[in-house]
């Protein structure tokens, strides 16, 4: 069938899982399984025949598939949506489709497809372990099924449902619906244990903080609507309408209407994708199962984000020159530093292993958005694809790591332990082999370790890019958080793999089912291979050897291909001595600490995220709680509203109350009172007079009447 | 023949207007119920005079004065009963002391 | 003056006379005994009128039995009413005063009727008018039915009277 018909298809496999499995296949755990897996399949092969036809196409920047369909009627024109296949969304398509399958293979073990139903097992709380007596006799606690598991695939499917729109879209309106869907998802997999209050919160947290983000990038797309009337990328992202717009001015901050548009979409960024101020809620998201984090929190939701400002980037970068940055872009490529060295300072201090993670996911997209600040369109790409490979990786692998960590504490029955801490790990590398190398590869890869790994290339390329143009600021910054980078993931490798173990539980762990491992070993060979595609041409002895591919294609989306910087020795240097040096203080500095305590690096500032969650809490969550409670509810509502009805109704109660008494009962009863009585009065005052009994004086009357009346008639006919 | 038919409608008048004045001004109930037949006897000369010097043929004025003849008889009998009634019950004829029939 | 109108005349003064006497006379047998006297006279009227059935009629039922009931009544009442005081009651005055008024009404109303001083016609020979009234009274296409009608109406009389008037009910 045609490229264009593939593409309208390739979001809807994962949407009928959805529908399927919600409406009827909620009870089989197989049977919703395979429906999402085969679903997650389909649209990976849908992607993979679009992907190598775009690879087929000469010029593929300028030849694009795409497909429009006239939809809203506005007047006299229409307002078109349709799907859109540029070398930028056929690299993302291609790594999306990628992660996505992986993790839904991988979401098949991690719930533990296969074992027993758990003993206390509740729909909303994690699974607890179900207790089975093996032949001898012993009684032994095992992991047990997840009591919502078709849910779960149900849940995912719907997500990458959002996702596929969003990268298959040629315009901002579909794009923010999927954008949307995934915010919900997000949400409603964040707290997919809604048993749990910390996973209840978290998931209102996220939704609300990414909320913030999304009003102001829907004005950001109604104000592109205003200006331009279309929303289709084609019709906003060519020349002219760039020009008119850059030359238009606002009054707010003296931006044009090109650098406030791209503010406002990316403020939806920084809520997506987690910048500061508004990177709050990743970390907490980390409550949702692992997959959820891997898949929505490291390679694709929040790679949505920078998606949209890569997409957005002409607009973003409509007048500039090449040197100086615009006001936006400065604004973008300070967020993004700020933020990378930031969540870097932060992930030194944590232990929890998924936090760790969470925070370098923050610092790593701060590198990209930093990249696109400065206008280095490639190379923020190029770090995206790569990072949501290594990115995911990591995070499966931690997965693994607590599933196994989990295996041994219910052997053991010690449920003091926390699965999740890496002070309670220790030595895991000899029990859970797999986990190991496919964990090191990935931490390698984030740490940017030389040659071999794909994060290398990307990240040197940012930093070759900072340093060519001349943003030596940024350099630096990006620098040492790269140094930092390095530092925290062999931290984390050195806690969890190396060494003896801490406790009884880690002795007891041991390598998870093949439906978990595969997906790591498959997403370790992106992470190291992937690199190669965009060796700079440049580049002392391997450059050349390999074409830069990835600069050639990705590079035909924008109208003028980038240039390529000339090779400059400082950022490579600075790129190895950051990533081996805090690869090698990393596990020089944690290879024998036993315990949290003698950690020296447990600043509470930086375990305690510089107290940002406490200052949100009382600048802006309580007086918002105090706002709906009381103002709202209390005094507006009660007080004001229903007293003003209870006052309406009191006064129509006294004025009923009131005409009763003094018009009704006096007035219109009196008066008819007043009448019978009076008759009666009259009656009794005038019998005596006329009703004698006597009949010769009633005789006497009629006839004395009678005589008058005939007189007077006479008289009157006379 | 030649006594005009005034003489006896004036007759008729005076005698009426004598049981009325009988009727209105005596105490005693017999005493109304003999001015009440002094009228009935007026009633009935008028009809037999205007028989007389009317339509001779039609012999309807003496049929209507013996049909007033029967009802005056009828209404004297009960009359007289019912006095003698109340007489018996209220030991009194006077008229104005039978006076029950008030508010 | 003829003989006819001598006699009217005298009639008619016995007949005002005795009426006024039954009307003002203290003494009830006495005003029954006038009343008398005043039902003669008009009996000879009926008979000057040649309506001498009429006349016959008058002197059995009203003299032989209304008056005699009359008298029956009175006696069986004497003893309330044995001739204490005036038998006139207060509003006699007034009573006379109507009595004139209606004569004067009817006299004034009769006389502007002009059949008023009309002249009696002669009876045709042949005309038995006692057969005519005879007949009147019993011809289904004449008066028969009120005949009946009266007929039961002294029966209604007749038991009602009885009735009302007999012994002590207990």
């Amino acid at each position: 069938m045609s490229t264009e018909t593939i593409i309208w298809l390739l979001p809807l496999p994962p949407l009928l899982a959805f529908f399927i499995i919600i409406l009827f296949t909620n009870k089989g755990k197989s049977l919703s399984h395979c429906i999402a897996v085969i679903a997650a399949a389909l649209s990976w092969l849908g992607s993979m025949v679009v992907f190598v036809r775009a690879l087929g196409v000469e010029h593929f920047g300028k030849e694009v598939f795409q497909s429009s369909i006239n939809w809203l009627p506005t007047g006299n024109t229409w307002l078109k949506i349709g799907v859109l296949i540029d070398p930028l969304s056929a690299i993302t398509i291609f790594f999306v489709a990628w992660t996505v399958l992986m993790i839904f293979v991988y979401s098949v073990g991690y719930h533990n497809y296969g074992q027993p139903k758990g003993d206390h097992d509740r729909k909303g709380l994690p699974p607890h372990g179900a207790t089975i007596i093996d032949e001898n006799g012993h009684s032994h606690t095992v992991p047990s099924i997840e009591p919502m598991y078709s849910r779960f695939f149900a849940f995912i499917g719907l997500f990458a449902f959002g996702m596929y729109t969003l990268v298959v879209s040629d315009n901002l309106l579909t794009m923010f619906v999927g954008w949307e869907i995934m915010g919900l998802c997000s949400y409603l997999l964040i707290g997919f244990w809604f048993g749990k209050p910390s996973a209840r919160n978290a998931a209102v947290k996220a939704f609300m903080t990414t909320r913030i983000g999304d009003v102001f990038m829907l004005l950001g797309i109604a104000f592109v609507y205003y200006a331009t009337k279309s929303l289709s990328f084609r019709d906003i992202l060519n020349e002219h309408t760039l020009s008119v717009l850059s030359s238009t001015t606002t009054p707010i901050l003296g931006l044009s209407a090109a650098g406030l548009i791209s503010l406002l979409l990316f403020i939806g960024t920084i809520g997506k994708s987690a910048q500061f101020p508004l990177h709050v809620w990743l970390p907490d998201a980390m409550e949702g199962p692992t997959p959820v984090s891997a898949m929505i929190h490291a390679a694709t939701m929040v790679s949505a984000g920078v998606y949209t400002v890569i997409r957005m980037f002409p607009l973003i970068s409509a007048g500039f020159d090449g040197y100086h940055l615009t006001t936006t872009m400065s604004i973008i490529a300070f967020i993004g530093a700020f933020t990378a060295l930031f969540a870097a300072t932060i992930a030194v201090a944590q232990n929890d292993i998924k936090r760790v993670l969470a925070y370098s996911t923050i610092s790593q997209l701060g590198f990209m958005i930093a990249a696109l600040g400065m206008g280095a369109y490639v190379a923020a790409v190029f770090h995206l694809v790569t990072h949501a490979f290594f990115k995911a990786l990591l995070f499966l692998g931690s997965g693994s790591v607590i599933h196994g960590m989990e295996h041994g504490v219910l052997h053991t029955g010690d449920h003091s332990v926390d699965p999740q801490d890496m002070f309670n790990m220790g030595g895991l590398r000899k029990k859970m082999p797999i986990t190991f190398w496919t964990f090191l590869i990935g931490g390698f890869a984030l740490s940017g370790f030389p040659v071999l790994t794909a994060g290398f290339w990307s990240k040197d390329e940012i930093l070759a890019d900072a340093f060519g143009n001349g943003h030596f600021v940024i350099f630096l910054t990006l620098a040492i958080a790269a140094f930092l980078t390095a530092f925290y993931t062999m931290r984390q490798i050195t806690l969890t793999f190396l060494g003896t173990p801490r406790t009884k539980s880690a002795e007891h762990a041991h390598e998870t089912p093949w439906t978990m491992t595969l997906p790591l070993v498959i997403l370790s060979v992106f992470a190291i291979g992937f690199g190669w595609v965009g060796i700079p041409d440049k580049f002392p002895l391997l450059g050349g050897i390999l074409p830069n591919w990835f600069h050639e294609f990705v590079g035909g989306t924008l109208a003028e291909a980038p240039e390529v910087l000339p090779f400059n020795f400082m950022p490579l240097l600075t790129s190895l001595v950051v990533a081996l040096g805090g690869l090698l203080v990393g596990w020089f500095v944690y290879r024998n600490v036993r315990s949290a305590a003698e950690d020296k690096l447990q600043f509470k500032l930086l375990k305690n995220k510089y107290y940002f969650d406490e200052i949100y809490d009382l600048l802006f969550v309580k007086p918002a709680y105090w706002f709906a409670e009381t103002f709202a509810y209390k005094f507006l509502d009660q007080t004001i509203i229903d007293g003003f009805i209870n006052r309406i109704g009191g006064v129509a109660q006294s004025i009923g109350t009131g005409f009763r008494r003094y018009f009704d009962a006096p007035v219109v009863n009196g008066f008819g009172d007043f009448l019978g009585e009076s008759t009666k009065r009259i009656g009794r005052k005038m019998a005596p007079i006329i009703q004698r009994g006597r009949i010769q004086y009633y005789m006497v009357t009629s006839l004395t009447v009678a005589i008058i009346v005939v007189v007077l008639y006479f008289f009157f006919k006379a | 023949m030649s006594i005009p038919l005034s003489w006896y409608l004036i007759l008729s008048a005076a005698l009426f207007s004598i049981g009325l004045f009988g009727v209105l001004a005596r105490k005693n109930a017999v005493a109304i119920l003999l001015g009440i037949e002094l009228m009935l006897n007026a009633v009935n000369i008028n009809l037999v005079s205007f028989w007389r010097y009317g339509n001779i043929a039609s012999i309807s004025g003496q049929v209507f004065a013996i049909i007033v003849f029967a009802v005056a008889a009828a209404e004297v009998a009960v009359g007289l009963a019912l006095i003698i009634s109340v007489y018996r019950r209220r030991t009194t004829v006077i008229a104005n002391d039978l006076d029950l029939l008030k508010w | 003056m003829t003989p006819d109108q001598v006699i009217f005349i005298l009639c008619a003064a016995v007949i005002v006379v005795t009426a006024i006497m039954v009307v003002t006379s203290p003494n009830l047998i006495h005003a029954a005994l006038w009343l008398i006297a005043t039902l003669f006279g008009v009996a000879i009227l009926y008979a000057l009128l040649q309506a001498g059935f009429l006349a016959l009629v008058q002197v059995v039922i009203y003299i032989g039995a209304i008056a005699i009931l009359f008298i029956f009544a009175v006696m069986l009442t004497r003893r309330e009413m044995r001739d204490k005081g005036p038998q006139l009651n207060k509003n006699w005055a007034l009573a006379a005063i109507l009595a004139v008024l209606t004569f004067g009404g009817l006299f004034y109303i009769l006389s502007g009727w002009s059949g008023f001083s009309g002249k009696a016609a002669e009876i045709p020979a042949g005309m038995d008018t006692l057969r005519n009234l005879g007949f009147a009274l019993v011809s289904p296409d004449a008066y028969l039915l009120p005949f009946e009608v009266a007929s039961i109406l002294l029966l209604a009389a007749l038991i009602g009277a009885i009735y009302i008037a007999s012994a002590s009910k207990k």
